[in-house]
């Protein structure tokens, strides 16, 4: 089971009222497999937090677990073992950006 | 008893304000989807209750949301926008190509007869239909491909395909107007489109006459006389008698700006220029009666003075008067942008407009007077009016 944290608005627009969202991945728990499951879940979240066509992150939405920053490793690349066991969550972040 | 429904688009949320025919007491209803960039919210002629509204943010991208029950509830639909085909490039700020890349929806129209089909005017320039209730959209090609294309170039604002208006007669033709290339024709339903930008002339242009190139801000047409079309242009306020096929200048005594242009050789060309604005507007019953609100100037935005006036003309321009009881005539520097305003269709027309500083306005007596519905919202982007029978 993964867990994932997402920003606000993106609950909002989801209808998720729970501070995180239990995900099942099937296979290795991967950037990748993790956002399919969790736009297969809530298809509202298509094209929010990667482009619908390229599939590459948007420009301002960062992937943060155990205080490191996955937001440009491979999408394939597995996430840390606390994350796929589901002891440390997976942050979907909205950078800091404006002023 | 008749009633009135004013969807308002902001910076940070979507409000809605309803009142009876009278038009005094207002209730207001939102924020809805609070700290979202609302571009455009529009109703269904077809059934005024179907409300379309383009939810667009620069982290999180773009959201469509449909009501079916005049606001009260919402549900998000499609928000894949995927233009056909490679598309090539545009021209960018600096004259070169640039690809076409998707930002947001600026414009929702919904069609005259069914609430199912809309359609959507984004940003980079093209237009998408949906005849299933905005769940999926198609672009409408032919007008990206158009031979003028390649050198279209955004405005200041982006290249954004802003205005679509669709002839309720002659149900194949449609209009859209793309800031900066110009305004555009389609006779046969949207599949091939023509430049009709005869008679604008533009200075900032190297061939102030050109085909395409021009920043039209908006354009409005009377449903019952669609073949007359009124454009506010970057300066300037035009109108056409004939479908677009030639516009002719109507800014008549509107207020201007003198303008000086440097050349590359260091000389310069000085012009007074009349009738900078955004918004433009017909009146519902009266198709020779047209609303605009000059700002000062390209450079400044701001109405001149720092006083806020519609200026109205009951003669399809060139004679225009100010209107300003009950608006703010000293220190006021909002601006109002181009889908900022809109008008009803109860017996005494009422006219709407919102400005960059959040109040909403309301005219119930065609202009002659105006009260701010609400004061303090987020900037305004976008404001349509529906009167519910």
């Amino acid at each position: 089971m993964i867990r994932v944290i997402l920003p606000a608005h993106l609950r909002t627009l989801a209808r998720i009222t729970e501070s995180e969202v239990k995900l099942e991945v099937a296979g290795a728990a991967t950037l990748r497999s993790v956002l399919d499951a969790l736009e297969a879940r809530y298809p509202m979240l298509e094209g929010t937090l990667r482009d619908h066509v390229t599939r590459e992150r948007r420009a301002f939405v960062r992937f943060f677990a155990c205080q490191e920053d996955l937001s440009n490793d491979p999408p394939d690349t597995p996430l840390p073992e606390a994350v796929a066991s589901g002891t440390e969550p997976l942050l979907v972040v909205g950078a800091i950006a404006g002023g | 008893m008749s009633k009135v429904r004013v969807l308002v688009g902001t910076r940070k949320g979507a409000f809605i304000l309803s009142s009876d025919g009278k038009r005094q007491k207002w209730d207001v209803s939102g924020p809805h989807f609070p700290g979202w960039e609302m571009y455009h919210l529009k109703g269904s002629p077809a059934d005024p209750d179907r409300i379309y509204a383009s939810q667009s943010s620069g982290w999180f991208g773009q959201q469509v949301q449909r009501s079916s029950d005049g606001g009260q509830t919402w549900e998000p639909v499609g928000n894949k926008f995927v233009y056909e085909g490679t598309p090539g490039p545009h021209q960018w700020y600096d004259g070169k190509p640039h690809p076409w890349e998707f930002k947001r929806v600026w414009h929702l129209e919904p069609a005259w007869n069914d609430p199912d089909t809309v359609y959507a005017g984004v940003e980079d320039a093209a237009i998408f239909r949906s005849t299933d209730g905005g769940q999926n959209w198609q672009e409408m090609p032919g007008l990206r491909r158009h031979e003028s294309g390649a050198k279209w170039q955004p405005g200041a604002g982006g290249m954004c395909l802003h205005t679509i208006l669709l002839d309720p007669v002659n149900t194949a033709r449609m209009y859209i107007a793309i800031s900066a290339a110009g305004t555009f024709r389609s006779d046969d339903r949207g599949e091939t489109w023509k430049p009709v930008n005869r008679g604008l002339r533009s200075l900032f242009l190297p061939n102030p006459e050109a085909e395409v190139g021009h920043c039209v801000h908006h354009v409005a047409m009377h449903s019952s006389r669609p073949d007359v079309l009124f454009m506010q242009k970057h300066w300037s306020v035009l109108r056409s008698d004939n479908a677009g096929e030639l516009w002719q200048d109507v800014s008549g005594n509107l207020p201007g700006d003198h303008t000086v242009y440097r050349e590359k050789d260091g000389t310069s060309k000085e012009f007074d220029q009349k009738g900078f604005g955004f918004v433009i507007d017909v009146h519902a019953h009266e198709p020779e009666t047209v609303y605009v609100v000059p700002i000062k100037s390209d450079s400044h935005h701001f109405p001149p003075e720092g006083k806020l006036r519609v200026y109205r003309s009951r003669t399809g321009g060139n004679e225009w008067e100010p209107l300003s009881k009950g608006l703010p005539q000293s220190n006021c520097y909002v601006n109002v942008l181009r889908d900022a305003m809109s008008v009803d269709s109860l017996d005494k027309c009422g006219i709407y407009f919102g400005t960059t500083g959040g109040q909403v306005y309301a005219s119930a007596d065609g202009g002659d007077s105006w009260n701010a519905i609400v004061h303090d919202l987020p900037a305004v982007l976008s404001v349509e009016a529906q009167t519910i029978q």
